[in-house]
């Protein structure tokens, strides 16, 4: 397997009970924060000391000013705004004196994974208690002040409008000026800041509220800052020439004779990458971005194309399915009872592969990285997802200690998983080295598309059995495909297979999350091959939804096979594997439930269609089982006898426990839905000799606003725990769609994207 | 040097006639809201007004808007309130936001041409802009939106005079 990475080890998540809650009174104003985390990596703690960024999760200013300082990258989730939301709901401040802060530092390590990363849907979930706690301290201690400041009892004090007030004797004073009395002090105790009492939610004012975005003024007028717009004096400017493989080149020669025709231009760097993130790259280097790429474009290198020239779609599906075939690999991912013998004794059975293709992220906003060194410190400015790995990363292109590298947060112009790479950033650093000056570096569309990180092709073998009676009895699952965290190197990211208990990082379980679901079937097994060729050729990573997003194709569209075989309704036959025994308890119900939802949301089993026209419905657990939540999903849809498929409609229900923000969660569930239609019917990804075929939006084609399709959404929020939205309706839209697709015309289609020449080969079959 | 009329300001900028609008507007004037998406004129993400009318500033050079108006996201309104802008906010359209004031140019474009646009005419006028996170909904809601409050506007200047 390609290590393309050495990292220095993620330490185990921080133990928040060891923090102390920090409340003090500065210069500037009242801070609040953890005081002595300890860094999660080493590039963390010396940041810090570098940077020149507050280290606390909120401070207030003498003009009331609340700056909450987000650790998480908003690339239009709008999680900056949440975590804003949840500070100011427990501290009691106006919602109009929130302001955020993007930050990149160690220090803003999530709570509970301990690092800097934002992605699997995970954001809220996991620091909706830190902050919550983090605006109660804030508010105690502001009630304290102002108890003194007032000569009452604090327990006769609120705090609201970002005021404490005497609701008795209608005296109030703002938050602006008891920090301004430098009064306000507290260093609050981990058992202090545990045994604070919450609000609950009958008394949320903010919370289950859509108050105004704050980062959508700014998204109107321009004003918002992308790490694309970063710019600092005397920055020149980088254009990659990505050479003719994804990865694996060298280059051997660069003639720049006629690039030094070029007014402005500066150098051609070849990148020599240590951390081999980027292979066979050279960098044109200019004063302006447009004199770059002409300098780029009459570059003349010769490259050796190494090992991985030949790779195809075909040869990694064949790879795939050789392994699945061969078994000799597999190690385990779910092993309940005795798959094998049931299979060998069941009444029927069925044998289905499933395949999904190369996918690329194609965030609106392509790659980018300004680089420098100042002082001895590497600067990086960019928008990032895993500023933990990235400064890693950036540390080991420029050949520092980690300790010697600050990242500027910028707000995304998407992420979709694509910025949790760093691989922009290795440009930026060496150019800049081999010039001496800032290097700001921007890929083309094209380098964009074809050096991307893609969702991995897969392939997939699902065998199944029913009893006389009906009733599942066996399923085995064989996954192959390019395993992304492994290649990170970090290897807490991976997990033990089953069978092989404390053996750490056997298998990357972001690869397989979601074949483990939650229907009861006494004997189950899932299998996972890691593809080398694949791993190799096409480097990949985690896309909007990750392993779900090929692993519920697999299982929902066998359990509507199964369904169709047993003879019974697919929406009756999931419910009836639904039913909550064992481990399945709870998650089990949750799942039936939101079928129940979407079923009437779209008026399944009631609706007559006509001829050609059908119903699918699919259900989901995204993204982990530890982190679900719950999502059906109904797709009608229109078939021709052409194959060509019309999707009429989708008719998503989500349990995502409580809603922070019922507008964003519908904004994000439907645009995950249609990110999950455009996977299923627009975007296909090749590889041919070693490279991604496709280069821009003409040849990778994501849904446009003629292709919109109407999305019904209904939330279901009964006061659990809050979970994450931004993903799970990605992955439950193809299964429906193709099981609509087979209620509509009898075409079982199993490959992703579902092209009309499927459908129609389907239908003969 | 070229000099250009950039929200309505006489700009001289020290780039060559075949420059791209688009790298003169963000690297020479440094105003960075007019965003690079694809080079190509596939996407839209960096249209701006030539005249009034909604161009790929990508695909336009600057040779070729000398003595011409251009308008960019930053001069679409004084104080960031056109209607469409304002539509934008009360439908609470942008997720990353990186498209959108490609989206906001383009939809100006064509209620600059059309004060009464239908859906379909939206979608035909707007079907050259992707949206990456899909608001497309929303984006269409806000246009009517916008649509609607400038009739309003308009039939009340009317009523004034």
């Amino acid at each position: 397997m390609t290590k393309h990475v050495n990292v220095p080890k993620v330490e185990k998540p921080v133990d928040l009970s060891r923090r102390t809650f920090l409340v003090a009174t500065t210069a500037a104003g009242l801070s609040f924060g953890f005081a002595n985390v300890p860094g999660v990596l080493d590039v963390s703690d010396a940041k810090a000391v570098a940077n020149f960024e507050p280290s606390i999760w909120y401070a207030i200013g003498t003009d009331g000013i609340v700056t909450v300082n987000v650790g998480k990258a908003d690339m239009g989730q709008h999680i900056a705004s949440t975590m804003a939301q949840l500070v100011a709901e427990e501290l009691g401040a106006d919602w109009r004196d929130m302001r955020v802060n993007l930050v990149a530092d160690g220090k803003y390590a999530d709570p509970l994974l301990g690092a800097v990363i934002t992605g699997g849907s995970w954001s809220t979930r996991m620091n909706f208690d830190a902050m919550s706690r983090a605006g109660a301290a804030g508010r105690a201690t502001l009630i304290e002040a102002a108890a003194a400041a007032l000569g009452v009892p604090a327990a006769e004090l609120v705090a609201r409008d970002s005021a404490v007030v005497h609701t008795k004797s209608n005296k109030s004073i703002s938050f602006g000026k008891i920090v301004a009395s430098g009064k306000a002090s507290k260093a609050w105790t981990p058992d202090e800041l545990k045994a604070i009492k919450l609000k609950t939610a009958d008394q949320y004012t903010l919370v289950g509220h859509s108050v105004p975005q704050l980062d959508i003024p700014g998204k109107t007028n321009g004003t918002v800052k992308y790490g694309i717009d970063a710019t600092v004096p005397g920055m020149l400017h980088g254009k990659p020439v990505t050479p003719p493989v994804r990865y694996g080149a060298s280059v051997k020669s660069v003639d720049d004779s006629e690039a030094k025709k070029v007014p402005g231009f500066v150098k051609a760097v070849i990148i020599e990458d240590p951390t081999k993130t980027v292979t066979g790259w050279v960098v044109a280097v200019a004063n302006t971005y447009f004199n770059a790429k002409k300098a780029a474009a009459a570059l003349k290198i010769t490259y050796d194309l190494g090992p991985n020239a030949t790779a195809s779609t075909e040869s990694i599906t064949a790879e795939g399915r050789r392994l699945i075939k061969d078994r000799s690999k597999a190690l385990l991912f779910v092993k309940n009872g005795d798959s094998g013998a049931a299979l060998g004794t069941a009444a029927k059975s069925i044998e289905a592969e499933y395949t999904t293709g190369i996918n690329i992220h194609a965030p609106m906003e392509p790659m980018n990285a300004l680089a420098y060194e100042q002082a001895g410190i590497w600067h990086v400015h960019t928008g990032n997802q895993f500023a933990t790995r990235s400064g890693g990363i950036t540390a080991g292109a420029a050949g520092v200690d980690p300790k010697n590298v600050v990242l500027h947060q910028y707000y995304l112009g998407g992420g979709f998983g694509r910025r949790l790479e760093s691989d922009m950033i290795v440009p930026a650093v060496l150019a800049s080295k081999a010039v001496g000056k800032p290097v700001k570096v921007i890929y083309s569309r094209e380098d964009d598309m074809q050096f991307d990180f893609t969702r991995p092709l897969t392939v997939q073998n699902v065998k199944a059995s029913l009893d006389a009676a009906g009733k599942v009895t066996a399923m085995e699952h064989d996954i192959a495909s390019a395993w992304p965290t492994a290649r990170w190197g970090i290897p807490a990211f991976l997990s033990p297979a089953v069978d092989m208990k404390g053996e750490k990082g056997a298998l990357d379980g972001f690869t397989v999350n979601g074949s483990d679901h939650w229907y009861t079937i006494p004997n189950h097994t899932v299998r996972t091959y890691l593809n080398e060729v694949a791993q190799n050729a096409t480097p990949s990573g985690q896309l909007r939804s990750v392993a779900p997003g090929w692993t519920f194709w697999a299982v929902e569209s066998m359990i509507d096979e199964l369904a169709h075989a047993a003879g019974q309704d697919p929406l009756a036959f999931r419910i009836s594997l639904l039913d909550g025994a064992g481990a399945n308890n709870g998650g089990a119900q949750r799942l039936k439930n939101t079928l129940i939802a979407a079923a009437g949301l779209a008026g399944y089993g009631t609706k007559v269609l006509p001829k050609g026209e059908g119903m699918g419905i699919a259900c989901v657990s995204s993204q982990e089982r530890g982190t679900a939540s719950w999502t059906a999903c109904v797709a009608h849809v229109a078939v021709g006898s052409d194959g060509t498929v019309t999707v009429k409609k989708l008719h998503v229900a989500t349990d995502i426990g409580t809603e922070v923000h019922p507008d964003n969660v519908r904004a994000q569930v439907e645009g995950a839905a249609l990110w999950g239609l455009s996977l299923a019917m627009y975007e296909n990804g090749t590889m041919k000799n070693g490279a991604i075929e496709q280069t821009n939006f003409d040849s990778y084609t994501p849904l446009r606003h003629n292709q919109l399709v109407d999305v019904a959404v209904t939330v279901i929020a009964n006061g659990e725990g809050a979970s994450g939205v931004g993903e799970p309706a990605v992955t439950v839209v193809g299964p429906a769609i193709g099981n609509a697709i087979f209620n509509a015309s009898k075409a079982r289609v199993r490959s992703l994207p579902i092209t009309a020449e499927a459908v129609k080969a389907a239908m003969k079959a | 040097m070229p000099v250009l009329t950039i929200n309505g300001r006489k700009t001289s900028v020290d780039v060559t006639g075949d420059t791209p609008l688009l790298w003169a507007i963000r690297d020479s004037l440094q105003m960075t809201g007019t965003k690079f998406g694809c080079g190509a004129g596939l996407c839209g993400a960096c249209t701006v007004h030539v005249n009034g009318e909604a161009v790929r500033s990508c695909q336009t050079m600057v040779s070729d808007v000398v003595g011409k108006n251009v308008t960019t996201i930053e001069g679409l309104s004084a104080k960031g309130d056109h209607p469409l802008q304002k539509a934008w906010i009360a439908e609470q359209v942008p997720q990353c936001g990186y498209c959108q004031s490609g989206q906001i140019m383009q939809a100006a474009g064509l209620l600059n041409k059309n004060p009464n646009p239908t859906k379909g005419d939206i979608i035909e006028a707007m079907t050259g802009n992707l949206c990456r996170c899909m608001t497309y909904s929303r984006i269409q809601r806000a246009i009517m939106r916008a649509a609607s409050d400038l009739r309003a506007s308009n039939d009340i200047n009317r009523r004034g005079a």
